[in-house]
């Protein structure tokens, strides 16, 4: 009795001193140079956040425009640059990012570590999303936003048929962004190699996390395609080169190759991640674990390679030889069989499961309807014949904000209710959140569904306007209604959120009695994550007694330092200190930033001295710590 | 020779033993290099993309097919330059830090010799075609510069290690950085094969 007491007397000293060693004062130096996950992890969701909102404002001025025939609210200049921002900021500046949020929020607590393997580059590649994403949204204050629709085709974008700063702002604004994305997805991919909690082998790993590291994957080979692509415009555009010029030998069609070669593996990027929220939803409200977990890794992996191999079905109007054509077809239809896989997991977790109908849930059987109407269309799309009909009509509007909200925003809001404990330590109202889900999914079909049939009638999309009379008025006012539904529906899951952390009640400890390390930790967790790390044993730890006690009783962990684990095993390795909190990542970001005002003015000289601005403060952020006599690093 | 050390590496107790612990600095260079490597592999598949879809002449204006010799000087001594870098790596690892630094000071001049060359290299060809000529002086000067860029950076970083170890920063134990630094000037170095081959060599075919 008396040694039992004494040693929660001194585990209860060593938490203390854990407590004094990670706590960040509240001044505003530790306010920018925090390198916290989880701190990082909020600002990506709230600025993500911020971005969809400013992008659903630009949606909404396009539906007001197109209530009714011949409407006159837009000028057909502002319609280009709205239809353009909408589309752009929300799938860089909003959709992956947002999704990199809970990544950063929740990856390092579901592996059981302290921080993400970098934090230092984790806060770069904050500073970078937040200021890539404020200059390309200043352009359109300045009214000088991209006009060249959300995928840019040359020639339209090139010389001379847009001059101007426009697409200036969207090549170097998205090369500027994909340093942050670059950054942050080989970070996920060597905290989930290197900082599992021991114990958590590959086959333990939750979906979640694997979606992620998937999803990593991708962007590591897709994104070279958009940056390659962005600066040989940008070449063309400012200093004369012909990569898309046939006059001087260039070609148009390779901005396509390169835009879908990203642009397609781009579409599972936005939605693997969001699949792997439902996949880590559906346990606390099924009260067991996803059916089939190998099968939903394998899926989650296959989707992501063959989503490589399908990019030329955007282009099957462009007059490609027909053997590609059955080649990207066939591809195309096969990658649906991953995703059907992954449907039938979640509704075999319902069915064999006791359901508890709670917000998230909703949000969640919300995706599957929602997503599952989106695929059928895809495979539609994918069979070349109908593609060649249908294709730039609102039909295919219709299909990918299926694919794209219906994918990737219900699991995001889902997200955030069943989150919201851990990122606020608040729970969210019920009641609104069940009048938001029914605003929303109602607002959405509303809104979506009449687009495939003003699309079958025959209406092309990126048009200011339409004359009256082609049958169109009436499915374009529903969809105009139907916005402004979602908008109120969205606007109440804001309020719920808002509500719930002035004056919600403090969330009592793991309140939905999830599955995964997250709910293991306090609720909301310590800057540290855990006192002691986390022992493993199968593939739900939160749920597993051995897990728990001996969270409670393990000895601390001392100082800034996480454990390595082997790759594939999760066998412990060696003790490694962790960076602490640093000006520096914010000082690089904001010299990058230089770099590229320089470039978009056209100021050279500035932007060479961003260039020996952000060498110079890398060179300090790497510097190695001097060594002692006997060979170890001095403190 | 090779035969042995296949049936050695392949049999039971070494397939059984785990790996070397890898750090996460190592596996944050592989990543990086990897998708640095994608963004070369898109860069040359566009000069294929393009030299192809466009057909002959190429390149589409009269220019002289390129001369080799001091693309082939050039790649003489970039290639070997890996070589001291393993040198001083590996001297490191025993503890003996003349032999990092001597290492680091014969790549960086090698590749400070490669960026003089290629100096040279332009002010010739640039007589000839510029970045504005055709779309084959687009490719020839966005990708070989690219590389240099890159090359530049590679030198930057190993001189930066060199100061970091005239300063005593390194020893046997502590020398992670020195492992990083190689593996990023081995794949600049690598991937000059791909261009030297895609920019120069293709058209001798």
């Amino acid at each position: 009795m008396t040694t039992t007491s004494a040693q929660a007397d001194t585990r209860a000293v060593a938490v203390a001193r854990l407590e004094e060693e990670w706590q960040e004062q509240r001044s505003l130096r530790s306010w920018f140079a925090t390198v916290d996950h989880k701190r990082i992890g909020r600002r990506y969701l709230i600025t993500a956040g911020a971005f969809f909102g400013l992008a659903g404002i630009d949606a909404l001025l396009l539906r007001t425009q197109l209530a009714r025939a011949g409407g006159d609210v837009l000028s057909p200049d502002q319609y280009n640059q709205l239809f353009t921002m909408h589309g752009t900021a929300m799938i860089f500046l909003f959709a992956t990012p947002m999704l990199f949020g809970f990544g950063n929020a929740l990856v390092p607590l579901m592996l059981g570590a302290r921080d993400m393997a970098f934090p230092r580059l984790n806060a770069f590649g904050y500073w970078v999303f937040l200021f890539a994403g404020l200059v390309m949204f200043s352009s359109q204050l300045l009214g000088v936003a991209p006009d060249g629709g959300w995928f840019a085709y040359v020639p339209l974008t090139d010389l001379p048929y847009s001059p101007g700063r426009n697409l200036d702002v969207y090549t170097l604004g998205l090369i500027f962004l994909g340093v942050s994305t670059t950054a942050g997805a080989i970070n996920f991919i060597v905290t989930a190699i290197k900082l599992r909690a021991p114990g958590m082998s590959l086959n333990r790993v939750p979906l979640f996390v694997w979606a992620i590291v998937a999803t990593s994957f991708m962007v590591i080979f897709a994104l070279p395609a958009l940056n390659a692509a962005n600066a040989l415009l940008f070449l063309d555009r400012r200093f004369g080169t012909h990569f898309y010029q046939p006059e001087a030998g260039g070609n148009t069609l390779l901005w396509q190759h390169l835009f879908w070669i990203f642009g397609h593996p781009d579409v599972y990027i936005i939605v693997l991640p969001a699949l792997g929220i439902v996949s880590a939803i559906l346990p606390a409200f099924c009260r067991r674990g996803v059916a089939a977990y190998p099968l939903v890794v394998l899926a989650t992996i296959t989707t992501a390679i063959i989503s490589f191999g399908v990019w030329a079905h955007h282009m099957f109007a462009t007059g490609l030889p027909s053997l590609s054509l059955s080649f990207f077809s066939a591809a195309s239809v096969l990658i649906t069989i991953p995703s059907g896989i992954q449907v039938f997991a979640w509704v075999a977790t319902m069915l064999f499961g006791r359901v508890v109908v709670r917000v998230p849930l909703l949000f969640v059987v919300g995706f599957i309807v929602t997503f599952v109407m989106g695929g059928v269309t895809g495979v539609m799309f994918g069979i070349t014949a109908f593609d060649m009909q249908i294709t730039d009509s609102y039909f295919v509007v219709a299909h990918f904000h299926y694919v794209l909200f219906g994918g990737a925003v219900f699991p995001i809001i889902g997200g955030i209710y069943y989150w919201l404990p851990v990122l606020t330590g608040k729970v969210a109202s019920e009641v609104l959140g069940r009048w938001a889900f029914g605003l929303v999914f109602g607002g959405f079909h509303l809104t979506f569904f009449p687009m495939h049939l003003s699309g079958l009638l025959g209406m092309p999309r990126r048009v200011y306007t339409y004359p009256s009379g082609l049958g169109w008025d009436v499915w374009n006012l529903l969809s105009t209604i139907g916005s402004y539904i979602l908008a109120a529906g969205l606007l109440l899951v804001v309020l719920s959120v808002v509500l719930a952390v002035a004056r919600g009640p403090r969330a009592a400890p793991d309140p939905w009695d999830g599955d995964t390390l997250e709910w293991a930790a306090a609720t909301p967790p310590r800057p540290y994550n855990f006192a002691s790390i986390p022992q493993v044993f199968g593939l739900h730890p939160a749920w597993d007694s051995r897990t728990l006690s001996r969270l409670a009783s393990d000895e601390v962990l001392p100082g800034h330092q996480a454990m390595l684990t082997s790759e594939l095993d999760a066998r412990p390795q060696r003790l490694v200190s962790m960076p602490e909190k640093s000006l520096r990542p914010l000082l690089a970001a904001l010299a990058l930033l230089v770099v590229v005002l320089g470039l978009l003015g056209a100021v050279y000289w500035l932007a060479i001295a961003g260039v020996v601005a952000t060498i110079v403060v890398v060179v300090g952020w790497l510097w190695p710590p001097q060594l002692t006599e006997a060979g170890a690093e001095a403190p | 020779m090779t035969g042995r050390l296949f049936t050695e590496s392949t049999a039971p107790e070494a397939l059984a033993a785990e790996p070397a612990p890898r750090s996460i600095g190592w596996w944050g260079m592989v990543g990086f290099v990897t998708t640095e490597a994608a963004l070369f592999a898109v860069l040359l598949g566009t000069f294929f993309y393009l030299r192809f879809q466009h057909g002959e002449p190429w390149p589409p204006r009269e220019i002289e097919r390129t001369e080799l010799t001091v693309p082939l000087i050039m790649t003489a001594v970039l290639l070997p330059s890996s070589l001291p870098v393993v040198w001083a790596e590996r001297g490191i690892r025993r503890g003996q830090p003349w032999r990092l630094r001597l290492g680091l000071t014969a790549t960086i001049v090698m590749g400070l010799t490669f960026l003089s060359l290629q100096v040279m290299e332009y002010r010739t060809k640039l007589r000839e075609f510029t970045l504005t000529t055709d779309v084959f002086g687009s490719l020839f000067y966005a990708i070989t510069g690219f590389h240099r860029l890159h090359v530049a950076v590679g030198v930057l970083i190993l001189s930066w290690v060199l100061a970091a170890s005239l300063r005593g920063s390194f020893s046997s134990h502590k020398h992670e950085r020195v492992s990083l630094a190689a593996i990023y000037w081995h794949f600049v170095d690598l991937v000059w094969v791909g261009i030297l081959f895609t920019v120069y060599l293709s058209q001798h075919l």
